[in-house]
């Protein structure tokens, strides 16, 4: 049955495919990077349609904002015009090999496995703040305390040396 | 209507084409990027069975709770993986990964 979510669902789901085939495929680097920013709010929707609006925010916040940041600046620091003569490897044709057979196994896994379902339950902003400050308040505060080491060990990385101090 | 298996799918194949990526570029980035692709098609999945799984209140939420710790890892692995990027392309002058075989015997 077709339903306006369905629709939804498919827009978002093509979003998401179409940036990442354009993160993979083009030749050009910053088509590259927009490819993944096409992508990446295509997985928000997603989000958005099972009802997680806060992973969603999270999403556009992080990921389109933060991240596709940094890969620009890397892009633009790493002089990628270089890249235009060959992309892929010459192993290129095996490795789509092994992406289609491993989505042909993940996509017979799904077909083939039951799994109980329930109509689409929204999970709530309340729950999720609740739980995350309650039952994982340490791995919360561990996985903050992860990202300011790897964010000082960035910082320390590209130094030149002889700079330091 | 929207079931778990849509989001299976539309998993799967964004976790395929992320694995393609990683296989078949050259360029560190472009396998960065690939990688991120990867840890999305994961969060997809792990939302779906959020929205759509027949488990106690509780465990639902456990599925939103994996995401957000999923994007906060992805930040900092970003972040670490961009800065040796950074580095390599410094000292050896390129970026590619197949031009780095230092460690290659």
């Amino acid at each position: 049955m077709i339903t306006p979510s369905l629709v939804l669902f498919y827009l978002a789901g093509a979003l998401t495919l179409g940036g990442a085939l354009g993160v993979v495929m083009s030749r050009n680097i910053v088509y590259a990077a927009i490819g993944l920013i096409v992508a990446l709010l295509g997985v928000a929707g997603v989000f958005l349609l099972a009802f997680a609006e806060f992973l969603a925010l999270v999403q556009i916040l992080i990921y389109g904002g933060a991240i596709v940041i940094v890969v620009v600046f890397a892009l633009m620091l790493t002089r990628l015009d270089e890249f235009r003569q060959a992309a892929e490897h010459k192993q290129w044709p095996l490795a789509a090999l092994a992406a289609a057979a491993f989505f042909g196994v993940l996509a017979a896994g799904v077909a083939r496995t039951a799994v109980a379902t329930t109509d689409r339950t929204e999970v709530g902003f309340l729950a999720l703040g609740e739980q995350l400050f309650t039952d994982w308040a340490v791995p919360f505060e561990v996985v903050s305390l992860v990202l300011l080491v790897a964010l000082i060990g960035a910082v320390v990385m590209v130094r030149r040396t002889g700079e330091r101090g | 209507m929207i079931t778990l298996t849509h989001f299976q799918i539309l998993s799967a194949a964004l976790f395929a084409v992320g694995m393609y990526g990683v296989l078949a570029r050259r360029s560190a980035v472009i396998i960065l990027i690939s990688i991120e692709l990867m840890l999305n098609a994961v969060t997809i999945n792990l939302i779906g069975f959020a929205t759509f799984g027949d488990f106690a209140a509780a465990h639902k939420t456990l599925g939103q709770v994996l995401v957000v710790f999923i994007i906060t890892i992805a930040a900092a692995e970003l972040a670490l993986a961009m800065a040796i990027i950074l580095r390599l392309y410094r000292n050896r002058g390129s970026a590619n990964v197949d031009e780095v075989n230092i460690m290659k015997w």
